[in-house]
């Protein structure tokens, strides 16, 4: 898959993808986040846990510039996203995918249509278009569904149409809020799978939301291999070292590190959490 | 709790008007820079235009009818019953083809807009597409405003033609008039200002269904129970705008043209 025309990255090489500081954010009087800051540098993977509500999806939102913070800094790139009007924000999310919680489809258009959406906007050649669809379809091992419409997918196809419409761009940044919820363990493994995939195939920094704790830690310690086209552990109970976690919990960041520094934590509630 | 209530409440009003004046603003300038989303201009044409086209008609031509009907018992005490043309005519350019055609739309389309916008903002189906890039303003509002307004223009002529044909169908088999001389009264009374006052009305209600359609649509919250309530409130909000903006309009016209 082609990089976008203008790699974003190359305007503040240094600068972490994401940096939040200080972000608070209600609604009618409230509060869902509060004083929240991090940041995740290139080729990172952030994952984020928390329960229900905490305002997980809140946030992620916030890092694509769909809601703006109350209060605080949001920096994607480089770039202060909370001082943009929506036409600037819409040059910037060409670098950015995003899978929705609901995956978010288009009902009115069919799986291709949805998946080209971009390229459509973009006005790629339709064979071109085609082809690039046809791709990232089998990239999702979905290549069969392609003239059906999302109504007559089931859950775990709609996330991956969803991941495969994030990623036929070959986006700087890629949002997945919850992409395995509410799905059964072997179509979750199936999606951890892709997104493993395309973090060591295409090392593209990512957030990641989930519920499943053991999603979690499969993404710490798994990486791809190219050669079986499957995951596998990594050798000697070895973690990826580009995965971050980040705990929530009611709207404030209560872990922000490592895995090993999440393992360790001795804190009660986070110990409490991942039991 | 009320009267904590009449300040938030009022607020929200406030707050409702500019949302739907910026909304209503974005979408008029949209339409006059690139992209243009042509081929949604063209569906929402065709649903808009050739799908209320059979509504137009029945009620253009029953109106007709029984405006036929009314006049021409009226004006038999009178012994004027050879006006019955020139009234039909009149009443329909003037007033009943435009409100009628108008308020037929809004309910078909003006719920339509609201239920369609408001489940894909349910869904989060207009996040989706501003994450992928796209200003759902210009992909959504805009070609619903220029289809909503060019179609219902033409509807409403095709409203005032067939409801003064079937008046002149009333006219002549049931009332006994000679097919000429209701052609000719309704010529000979229909005037210029008439026509344009006529034919201004649906610019300003094909405006008011898709703008309050679609505002009532994109600001839906609460699932789908929010969808039924955003397509009802379009409705009620679009028809009462029509009417009071029929008032306005015609006002207007009295003051240019004099009658
Ligand atoms: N547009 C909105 N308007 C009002 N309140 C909102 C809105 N979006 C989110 N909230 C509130 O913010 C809080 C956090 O919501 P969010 O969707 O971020 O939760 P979450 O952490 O993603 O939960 P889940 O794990 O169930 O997906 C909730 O209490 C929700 O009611
Ligand atoms: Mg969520």
């Amino acid at each position: 898959m082609a990089k976008s025309a203008r790699p974003i990255e190359d305007l503040h090489p240094d600068a972490p993808v994401v940096d939040f500081a200080n972000v608070s954010i209600g609604f009618e009087g409230k509060h869902v986040l509060k004083d929240i800051s991090f940041r995740v540098e290139r080729g990172q993977t952030m994952i984020i846990l928390g329960p229900a509500g905490c305002g997980k999806s809140v946030l992620m939102k916030l890092a694509n510039g769909l809601l703006s913070p109350d209060s605080g800094t949001i920096k994607i790139f480089g770039q202060e996203i909370s001082a943009m009007d929506e036409r600037q924000m819409f040059g910037l999310r060409e670098h950015i995918g995003m899978v929705f919680q609901e995956s978010a489809l288009f009902d009115s258009l069919s799986v291709e249509d949805n998946v080209a959406y971009r390229l459509h906007e973009e006005h790629m050649p339709e064979d071109e278009a085609h082809t690039k669809v046809v791709e990232a379809l089998k990239f999702v091992e979905l290549a069969a569904a392609i003239a059906k419409f999302p109504s007559e997918l089931s859950g775990g196809m709609r996330r991956r149409v969803s991941i495969a419409r994030a990623i036929i761009t070959a986006p700087d940044l890629i949002l997945y809020d919850s992409p395995t919820g509410g799905l059964d363990p072997i179509t979750s493994t199936t999606i951890v799978e892709l997104i493993v995939k395309q973090r060591d195939v295409s090392h593209t920094t990512s957030l990641l939301i989930t519920h499943r704790i053991q999603d979690a830690f499969t993404l710490a310690t798994h990486q791809f291999n190219k050669a079986t086209g499957h995951m596998e552990p990594i050798p000697n109970g070895g973690i990826d070292d580009s995965t971050r976690f980040l705990i929530l919990n009611e709207g404030s960041i209560v872990f922000r590190g490592s895995t090993q520094e999440l393992v360790r934590s001795e804190d009660p509630w986070i110990r409490e959490y991942l039991a | 709790m009320p009267f904590l209530n009449i300040e938030s409440f009022a607020k929200k009003q406030v707050a409702g008007v500019q949302d739907y004046s910026l909304l209503a603003g974005r979408a008029v300038a949209n339409l006059f820079t690139a992209p243009r989303y042509w081929s949604e201009i063209w569906s929402q044409m065709d649903s808009i235009g050739v799908g209320s086209m059979p509504i137009v008609i029945l009620t253009g031509f029953f109106t007709g009818c029984v405006l036929a009907l009314q006049s021409a018992t009226a004006l038999k005490e009178f012994g004027a019953v050879n006006k019955t043309g020139g009234l039909v005519a009149l009443s329909m350019v003037k007033e009943l083809g435009p409100v009628l055609t108008g308020l037929m739309v809004s309910g078909r389309n003006a719920s339509g807009m609201a239920s369609e916008l408001g489940s894909m903002k349910v869904t989060e189906q207009i996040d989706a597409m501003r994450a992928l890039g796209t200003d759902p303003i210009r992909k959504l509002v805009a070609p619903r405003l220029f289809a909503t307004v060019f179609m219902l223009f033409f509807l409403t002529i095709i409203s005032d033609a067939v409801g003064i044909a079937g008046g002149a169908l009333v006219s002549t088999t049931l009332i006994g008039l000679p097919w000429s001389s209701y052609i000719a009264d309704s010529y000979d009374k229909l005037l210029y200002g008439d026509v344009v006052a006529g034919m201004t009305k649906p610019l300003f209600s094909g405006f008011i269904i898709a703008t309050v359609g679609c505002y009532f649509g994109l600001k839906t919250t609460g699932g789908t129970q929010g969808v039924g309530k955003a397509t009802t409130e379009a409705v009620v909000v679009s028809s009462v705008f029509i009417i009071v903006v029929d008032f306005l309009v015609t006002r207007l016209m009295i003051g240019i043209f004099g009658s």
